[in-house]
């Protein structure tokens, strides 16, 4: 396959890219934040993005979805970083389903059609401490009664305060076990906390929280494979909303260049910001790239996916993490400034680039993959 | 089974037939290359065989038109041909910047009977051929460039000197930038073709930093041109050499992505020794190798989708410059990684163990990368504007 968008995902990203321009742009972040919003997202954009049949993008059509790959997700989530749109599409529609989808079983018959319906609000309960470290889960959950009891702290989860379900990821006997846990289970609080990027993510307590036996997701002790398509699935996402937010920030700041006056000439033709904007062009190419790759082998199924899912988070979060400093040292004092929009990209590079893992953690995977 | 996975099962038997195991080595150096020509000695019977049997196919040149000696092969063909040969580990059985340079420059330029003549004997490995672009004064500033050649009715007659020509004193033919009209700066330059062997050419290597001489000073004393050797328009051939440059950046920047990922910190870890943990026992420098193999592993990602974009014209034209921009900083990137795991080791010369010095020798070359073809510096000064339209001059 051409590592480029074929004629149905370019027609793809004509629709998608006008509609979150139009109805979330960056002024629609803005909106939620200065109103300080209690939920993270606009019900009603998502009721438009069920419309459009994005949320089950990549539910399977025997469940009621698109049956679509990353790749056209990866669509949605550049425009959603290009946007700033606060959404729960990356934590629901990608890392959810594709948990979800790779399990089966019940709770897949009970949470995918929901998804994909725009019923159901899934988050992501992995993280623990402060920063991802998924092979040192400490939550236990241990047999009682009918099934198992949870308890343990949960950090980091996008929505987890509104979600209809978050997945949990803890350990049982012989392994990782994931759990599909509703809001409403005995003993789960969620202490929402604002993100330097207005978003809000959850400190969740686990604290002998009951659930059933057919609330697991796959098999017991079994919840590794499940465990790692979920995070390959939401790396993969959150480096094509990086891509996204990168764009987003370079094209804003490529446009200053050619309209701020300084010593009565554009500052775009000072060769010193010149070469810089021309390096960043081509980090920016290379992440897509990589992305994409890594998109592809997903989609795939390929067994060298794993590593370019790395390589495309580390990638794509050095990436922006550049166009945004740049965005911000270009723009000048403008850019230091809460009214002007290139500050919002660089807290939400910040946000993302924490989110399954930063750069750090991803060069070390790519190491460890690597053999050394 | 669609057309392209015949196509790959075809190529896969046939590459397993016909490509001889001595040819699925790895490239050492320079002396496994074949790059054909007059005087072109074959290293072994193997190489000779090899390139007999892919020129029979049209494989030294897979996607040119089969008029012209190629296979005339789809964009999604010749990405399968070269995914099986590197799945074999095949060498490619003909360099040449007939191949590279000239021969897209012809396609795009030339008339049928050039294209007949000249592309023919390129694709066989017949005659190998060098470019004549750079001048002592003019390298960034290439345009400025001052070898005339004198309007003689039927002929031209050649006065001037070429720099960096690589491999001159090697090749058979020369593809040459000369000024044909003093008074106009862009257009007065005729891109001609010229036998090395015409009287008034001589060639002398320039010494590198690395001891090798890949390239040479060339210089051209009353040669006379017929007036039917030239590609394009007269006084238009700056118009093929920008074109042509885009292929070269091509070339350069190392658009070649079919063969498996190699990681640089996999391939050291056993020369600077491992941890009880089996990591590479030194934090930093593993470090530094971890983020370039990111770099590396997303530039191959890039390379393949530049040359899916290039092949079927989705490409910008100017993204060359971005590839070749990006590609030879990661080389020298690369080198300077080399090194530092090398140690000491790395810095002997000429000892045998060593490879005749083959690592700094090959540090050293590598400087030349962000040079040739278009300075690191030139390329984004091109990004800027063809690319990101910036103003200014």
């Amino acid at each position: 396959m051409p590592l480029y968008h074929n004629e149905d995902q370019l027609m793809l990203k004509d629709s998608v890219g006008p509609f979150i321009a139009e109805q979330a742009p960056v002024a629609h972040l803005r909106q939620l934040r200065d109103s300080d919003d209690a939920t993270g997202f606009s019900r009603d954009l998502w009721a438009q993005f069920v419309e459009m049949g994005l949320p089950g993008m990549l539910v399977p059509e025997a469940h009621g979805g698109l049956g679509m790959g990353h790749i056209e997700a990866g669509i949605v989530l550049e425009e959603i970083g290009r946007n700033l749109t606060p959404s729960p599409f990356l934590s629901t529609s990608v890392g959810a389903v594709a948990a979800l989808a790779k399990a089966g079983g019940t709770q897949a018959v009970r949470w995918l059609p929901a998804i994909a319906a725009g019923e159901a609000i899934v988050a992501l309960a992995i993280d623990e401490g402060s920063k991802h470290r998924p092979e040192r889960i400490a939550t236990t959950a241990t047999r009682a009664g009918n099934g198992f009891r949870l308890d343990g702290k949960k950090s980091f989860v996008l929505h987890g305060h509104v979600a209809d379900m978050s997945i949990v990821a803890a350990k049982t006997d012989g392994g990782i076990t994931l759990f599909a846990v509703p809001r409403q289970a005995k003993g789960v609080t969620a202490d929402p906390r604002r993100l330097v990027d207005s978003s809000l993510a959850s400190h969740v307590t686990l604290d002998g929280v009951e659930v059933d036996a057919d609330a697991v997701i796959g098999e017991v002790d079994a919840g590794e494979e499940v465990l790692n398509a979920l995070l390959a699935a939401a790396r993969t996402g959150a480096a094509a909303e990086m891509v996204g937010v990168g764009q987003g920030a370079m094209d804003m700041t490529v446009g200053y260049l050619k309209e701020r006056k300084q010593f009565g000439r554009l500052i775009g033709e000072f060769q010193a910001l010149q070469h810089r904007a021309a390096h960043l062009y081509g980090e920016m190419e290379v992440a897509r790239a990589a992305v994409m790759k890594a998109q592809e082998l997903l989609d795939q199924g390929n067994d060298g996916a794993k590593l370019m899912v790395s390589v495309a988070k580390a990638k794509a979060g050095r990436a922006a993490n550049l166009a945004v400093r740049e965005g911000v040292q270009m723009h000048g004092g403008i850019g230091m400034t809460d009214e002007y929009d290139i500050g919002l990209y660089m807290k939400r590079d910040r946000a993302l680039a924490e989110f399954m893992g930063d750069v750090h953690y991803h060069t070390e995977q790519v190491a460890r993959m690597s053999g050394y | 089974m669609s057309d392209l996975d015949a196509f790959r099962a075809e190529v896969r038997a046939w590459l397993e037939e016909n490509c001889p195991p001595e040819m699925r080595e790895p490239v050492r150096g320079d002396e496994d290359v074949c790059w054909g020509g007059r005087n072109w000695k074959f290293q072994s019977e193997a190489q000779k065989l090899w390139l007999e049997r892919c020129v029979a196919k049209g494989y030294t040149v897979p996607d040119w038109p089969k008029p012209y000696g190629g296979a005339g092969l789809s964009a999604a063909e010749t990405k399968i041909l070269k995914q099986e040969m590197a799945r074999i580990g095949a060498r490619s059985p003909l360099n040449s910047f007939g191949i590279w340079m000239l021969g897209p420059a012809l396609l795009q330029f030339g008339t049928e009977e050039q294209k007949v003549h000249y592309l023919n004997p390129i694709a066989r490995g017949e005659i190998r051929w060098c470019q004549g672009y750079s001048e002592p004064g003019s390298g960034s500033d290439l345009v400025s460039l001052q070898t005339y050649g004198e309007d003689k009715g039927d002929h031209w007659v050649v006065n001037g000197q070429k720099i960096w020509t690589s491999y001159a004193d090697k090749a058979d033919w020369i593809f040459c930038l000369v000024r044909t009209d003093k008074t106009n700066k862009y257009q007065g330059i005729t891109f001609m073709l010229f036998d090395m062997t015409t009287p008034g050419v001589t060639t002398k290597p320039i010494k590198l930093i690395s001891g090798n001489s890949p390239f040479c000073e060339t210089f051209f004393d009353d040669v006379v041109v017929p007036k039917t050797q030239y590609v394009g328009e007269i006084n238009r051939g700056w118009d093929v050499a920008k074109y042509l440059l885009g292929h070269e950046r091509e070339m350069i920047s190392g658009g070649d992505s079919a063969g498996e990922l190699v990681s640089l910190g996999g391939a050291l870890a056993g020369v600077l020794g491992r941890n009880a943990a089996g990591q590479l026992d030194d934090p930093i420098l593993r470090a530094q190798l971890a983020a370039f193999d990111v770099d590396a592993f997303a530039y191959r990602a890039m390379g393949e989708r530049f040359i899916d974009m290039w092949k079927t014209g989705r490409a910008h034209p100017a993204s060359s410059n971005m590839m070749k921009y990006v590609g030879t900083e990661l080389n020298k990137a690369r080198h300077e990684l080399v090194m530092a795991c090398g140690g000491s080791e790395a810095l002997e010369w000429d000892s045998p163990e060593t490879k005749g010095g083959a690592r700094p020798r090959g540090w050293l070359r590598t400087k030349a990368n962000s040079i040739e073809g278009g300075t690191s510096e030139i390329l984004l000064n091109v990004v800027a504007k063809r690319i990101l339209d910036l103003p200014g001059a």
